[in-house]
């Protein structure tokens, strides 16, 4: 079934369909920990997407090459390099962002996302097909980073990217800031998430069963 | 079940293919790490510089240009060439005319979550902390953060008193942390509701510092006055 589906599907899929945080809830860490305010979720889900396609790449060019039984630590060699690799980029570009991010650009090392499409994906398929499977799940993950994120910010901070919203008078929600803010966040959102999810199902159920009727 | 399906599991892969995969990826992974790190490390480096630049400035408002002195096991000041990182570091903030403004000082302590690293300036003149930038902190967002944001809190620091004794011993009056609202002494710290373990912690390790280096520091005056 997989092999019917073009690359453009395996692009597709990571945004909505299967977006590794509203329908497969993986890699909850960061997304709690670090989508306190836009920049911060944007940059850090970027990060996270550049370390999923370098990975992807790299583990499905050389999968006939990895034995069995040595996979799991040669993904974890490739994906710390990369992880590595961001890291340093991120203190060239700027400290002010490295000092935000923290220690979870290391720990971008052990999200579960990354060896997840490792080992289900990229170590199964073409190197374009599991590009563009990175390329999908990353930017999938960084846009609901960025959708926590900036309502985080709004809420919190009355701001979105440090520009200033709000009147003065706003009482900012400083919960939303703190880490019990990432939890109602990301409630919220999976609240919206499914229920849309429901609404289109409930839709194509009468759709069919209209036609049905009218067929017979 | 025909016998076709009673296939025998495929043999395991030899040691040397799986030696081969590891040192291999090994070797990549290393070659790549080295690489990036040796193109980025200059860049790296710049920026570390340019915002401990930037700070200095910041608590010293007057200053144009800086240098950085080490302080010797004499107890004198030299001036550091080079790399300026390390410990026992001050750094003197000149104006236009190269007239010394100021020291900029680096202090770390405990705060709520983490140890907070701060630079504050010491103005000659004033006798007093003229400034205070917050370089690392990892306080609650939100309360604890006000330590760098909060106005009312930034405003104890355009001016806190650290004048020392008459002997040149020690300060005069230790740096002390009062309640919001509650500050009528020059040396007090009004502190933040809401964030006080905080601000209590800002104040206690301007103390510690202040009273180890401001001594120090106008005993050996002429080591600054020398360097255009």
């Amino acid at each position: 079934m997989a092999s019917s589906k073009s690359s453009t599907d395996e692009f597709i899929k990571g945004l909505w369909k299967e977006n590794p945080v509203f329908v497969q809830v993986l890699g909850m860490c960061p997304v709690l920990a670090v989508s306190n305010t836009a920049m911060n979720a944007l940059a850090m889900g970027l990060a996270t997407a550049f370390v999923l396609v370098m990975s992807n790449i790299v583990v499905s060019s050389l999968r006939t090459f990895i034995p069995k039984q040595v996979r799991i630590a040669t993904y974890i060699l490739i994906i710390a390099t990369f992880v590595t690799v961001v890291d340093y980029v991120i203190q060239a570009v700027s400290l002010e962002l490295y000092k935000a991010l923290g220690a979870f650009i290391s720990l971008i090392v052990v999200n579960c996302l990354i060896l997840g499409r490792a080992e289900a994906f990229a170590s199964k398929n073409t190197v374009a097909r599991s590009t563009m499977d990175g390329l999908g799940m990353g930017i999938g993950f960084a846009f609901a980073l960025f959708c926590l994120g900036a309502v985080r910010e709004i809420l919190g901070n009355g701001s979105l990217f440090g520009v200033a919203l709000f009147h003065d008078s706003f009482q900012k929600w400083v919960v939303m800031i703190l880490p019990s803010g990432g939890f109602f966040t990301l409630a919220a959102w999976l609240l919206l998430f499914n229920w849309l999810k429901q609404r289109k199902a409930k839709k194509e159920a009468t759709a069919t069963l209209a036609l049905r009727k009218e067929v017979a | 079940m025909s016998p076709s399906e009673l296939v025998s599991p495929p043999a395991p892969p030899s040691v040397w293919h799986m030696y081969r995969a590891m040192v291999g990826v090994g070797v990549f992974c290393g070659l790549l790490i080295v690489s990036v790190f040796q193109v980025t490390l200059p860049v790296i480096e710049r920026n570390k510089a340019e915002a401990l630049q930037q700070a200095i400035f910041h608590v010293l408002p007057s200053a144009r240009t800086s240098a950085a002195y080490r302080l010797d096991e004499a107890g004198g000041f030299k001036l550091l060439e080079g790399d300026a990182a390390g410990e026992q570091l001050v750094y003197a903030g000149y104006d236009e005319a190269q007239q010394l403004v100021g020291l900029a000082v680096q202090a770390q302590g405990m705060g709520y979550q983490d140890v907070i690293a701060l630079i504050y300036g010491y103005s000659f003149t004033e006798q007093a902390i003229v400034g205070i930038q917050v370089l690392e902190s990892k306080e609650t967002p939100g309360l604890g953060d006000k330590i760098e944001t909060d106005p009312a809190f930034l405003e104890n620091f355009k001016g806190l008193d650290v004048s020392v004794r008459g002997d040149g011993s020690a300060l005069a009056n230790p740096i002390v942390p009062v309640k919001h609202g509650e500050k009528t002494k020059p040396w007090e710290v009004d502190g933040i509701t809401g964030a006080t373990i905080s601000s209590v912690a800002i104040a206690a390790l301007l103390d510690r510092s202040a009273e180890y280096w401001v001594p120090r520091i106008r005993s050996n005056l002429g080591d600054f006055q020398g360097e255009e």
